[in-house]
């Protein structure tokens, strides 16, 4: 629904360049939601702003639904017509809101169908419409002075919904919100993409947020994605920083010569009893450091921390057995802390 | 002189005056707002980016605004006469009244312009709105409070200038100043003048403030509406040409 190749762009500043967007490809699926996650300063609000253009890239092309944008950004800074109806059809929600403070709840949602030329009668209806789905029924009259912040974002979303997108991109629209909120705005987020078969590509430097509604994430770490897929693919490969940082598991080393490992179940392996099968097949005392069973995207996973006496030369049998029981390991060593430290 | 001798004198000065004053700030206003937004669109990083156009215009709303609005009125002697076959009486006065108004006003228009929040521009382009519809959608309501109040201190200070005005024959209430009050000694007439500046001028002020109050806390918004802080640096002005009496 969305792909970017080899989009790249350069600030230039002063006489010099700041690259804030390094060759990123990302594909974004029909009906998916994608979440981008990234430190500030990562590039990530370039490469939101860059998918309609907000921002033009400096190279590489942008397609939403089939439409290649920057063939249509034409050379200048200003938009011609055709990109602006293609952003007529992309949803677009912002961190500050950026309501009209001038105007009301309803006057707010009613802008884009302005733009697009529709009646006062049919922009009544469908901008009352968004509002009941959003639960603002009660609030059309309302300035946006007059509302809490996850009102506002409500609106904001009402409003990025009225021109009937079918790409809604969301720029940190959860970060000025407490963790209440964001919970509430997140699940409707979730709600839209499931009822409207809305595809959502978010950024966001909160990890709870891809955990709670992504399908898929990408990392994005000095304009460059360094890792991306579905958040089961994620989950599945063996040392995903993406993937620690989604689902982490604590517990420090008792000891320097002790192995410790992570230990992933999904699916058929999470019902085997492994753990006392490792134990009586080797005869090796295991403590359990940390365990966890969670929800992400909407897959069951368990992760543990194991410790096993011995150093990880001495554990490769054991360790091999629990790959061939289908589990996933991956041995928490010096380079593991150090991804850790940085995904947060 | 006596109250029946004053009154006729006073309500033709009143009348005048507010002829010079309110044609110059239907034009100052007219001219000078999308003067002001073109200043801000065609600035760096602005919509209609124009550096060369940016430069021009900045440059000659700074001529217009440093120049002394006597030297003003002289200079454009020659213009007025073409625009209204004459150099004297009120609608002589209007000419360079407006011309003066027009880069103050649009230096205000600027200010407040530059106020509103980018992201709401943003918000609009990305529903795929056009510059016109910016102008018309964002900036031009979400600065209306401010815009008002620069309206009121452009009214204030085209006062001022109206009495300056007066004194080559534009009439109103400079001009009754000087003639009775400083030629003739007539003090209790320069001071009922006085007067009735200061309290047109507290009026005029009052009625701005209370619609830009009005508009600004719609919906409840915190913090207090946008102060006039000309007001102050003008009335003087407009008083002057009576207290050289």
């Amino acid at each position: 629904m969305i792909t970017t190749s080899g989009l790249t762009k350069v600030y230039r500043s002063r006489g010099r360049d700041v690259t804030a967007l390094d060759g990123v490809d990302l594909h974004v699926r029909e009906g998916e939601v994608y979440g981008v996650i990234g430190q500030s300063g990562a590039g990530k609000s370039s490469l939101i702003r860059c998918v309609n253009l907000l921002e033009r890239p400096t190279s590489g092309t942008v397609t939403v639904d089939g439409q290649d944008l920057t063939a249509l950004a034409g050379r200048g800074p200003r938009a011609g017509k055709e990109l602006r109806q293609a952003r007529s059809r992309i949803g677009m929600v912002f961190q500050h809101f950026n309501l009209l403070s001038s105007r009301t709840v309803q006057d707010n949602v009613e802008l884009p169908l302005e733009i697009l030329g529709k009646s006062g009668k049919e922009r009544s209806r469908k901008a009352l419409g968004l509002l009941d789905l959003v639960g603002l029924a009660d609030k059309a009259k309302a300035y946006p002075a007059q509302l809490s912040g996850g009102q506002k974002q409500r609106v904001g979303i009402a409003r990025a919904l009225a021109g009937d997108p079918k790409v809604l991109l969301s720029d940190e629209a959860t970060s000025a919100l407490d963790p209440e909120t964001t919970r509430s705005i997140l699940q409707l987020l979730r709600d839209l993409n499931q009822q409207l078969g809305l595809t959502v590509l978010l950024i966001t430097h909160e990890m709870d947020v891809v955990k709670a509604v992504c399908d898929s994430a990408a990392l994005m770490e000095k304009g460059r994605i360094v890792e991306s897929g579905t958040v089961s693919e994620l989950l599945a490969t063996p040392g995903s920083e993406l993937a620690a940082a989604l689902f982490p598991v604590s517990g420090e080393r008792t000891g320097a010569d002790r192995t410790v490992l992570d230990v992933t179940f999904h699916g058929e392996a999470a019902t085997q009893p492994v753990i006392s099968q490792l134990s009586r097949t080797y005869n090796i005392d295991i403590s359990i450091l940390g365990a966890a069973i969670d929800t992400v995207g909407g897959l069951q996973i368990g992760r543990m921390r194991l410790e096993l006496p011995g150093r990880y030369e001495d554990n490769v049998v054991p360790i091999g057995f629990l790959r061939e029981q289908g589990l996933q390991i991956d041995v928490v060593g010096q380079e593991a802390v150090l991804v850790k430290e940085g995904a947060k | 002189m006596t109250w029946s001798e004053m009154q006729p004198l006073l309500s033709q000065a009143c009348s005048e005056t507010f002829d010079m004053v309110f044609w110059s700030t239907l034009i100052a206003v007219a001219a000078g707002l999308p003067l002001g937004l073109l200043l801000v669109l065609t600035d760096r990083g602005g919509l209609l980016q124009n550096i060369v156009a940016n430069k021009v215009i900045g440059q000659i709303v700074n001529v217009g605004r440093s120049l002394p609005f006597i030297i003003l009125m002289v200079a454009l002697m020659s213009f007025t006469r073409w625009v209204t076959g004459t150099t004297i009486g009120t609608a002589a006065a209007v000419v360079p009244l407006a011309i003066g108004g027009i880069p103050f006003f649009a230096r205000l228009v600027e200010t407040s312009v530059r106020e509103v929040d980018h992201g709401l521009v943003e918000a609009v382009q990305a529903m795929g709105g056009n510059t016109w519809t910016i102008v018309r959608k964002v900036l031009v309501p979400e600065s209306l409070p401010s815009l008002i109040a620069g309206t009121t201190t452009t009214v204030i200070a085209l006062i001022g200038y109206s009495a300056m005005a007066g004194t080559v024959g534009g009439g109103g209430l400079g001009d009754l100043a000087v003639r009775y009050g400083y030629q003739r000694f007539e003090t209790e007439l320069m001071w009922i003048t006085v007067a009735v500046l200061a309290v047109a001028i507290s009026l005029i002020q009052f009625a701005g403030d209370f619609a830009a109050r009005a508009l600004h806390s719609r919906g409840g918004r915190s913090g207090p509406a946008p102060k006039l802080r000309l007001l102050k640096a003008k009335e003087p002005d407009a008083a002057g040409v009576g207290k050289a009496a």
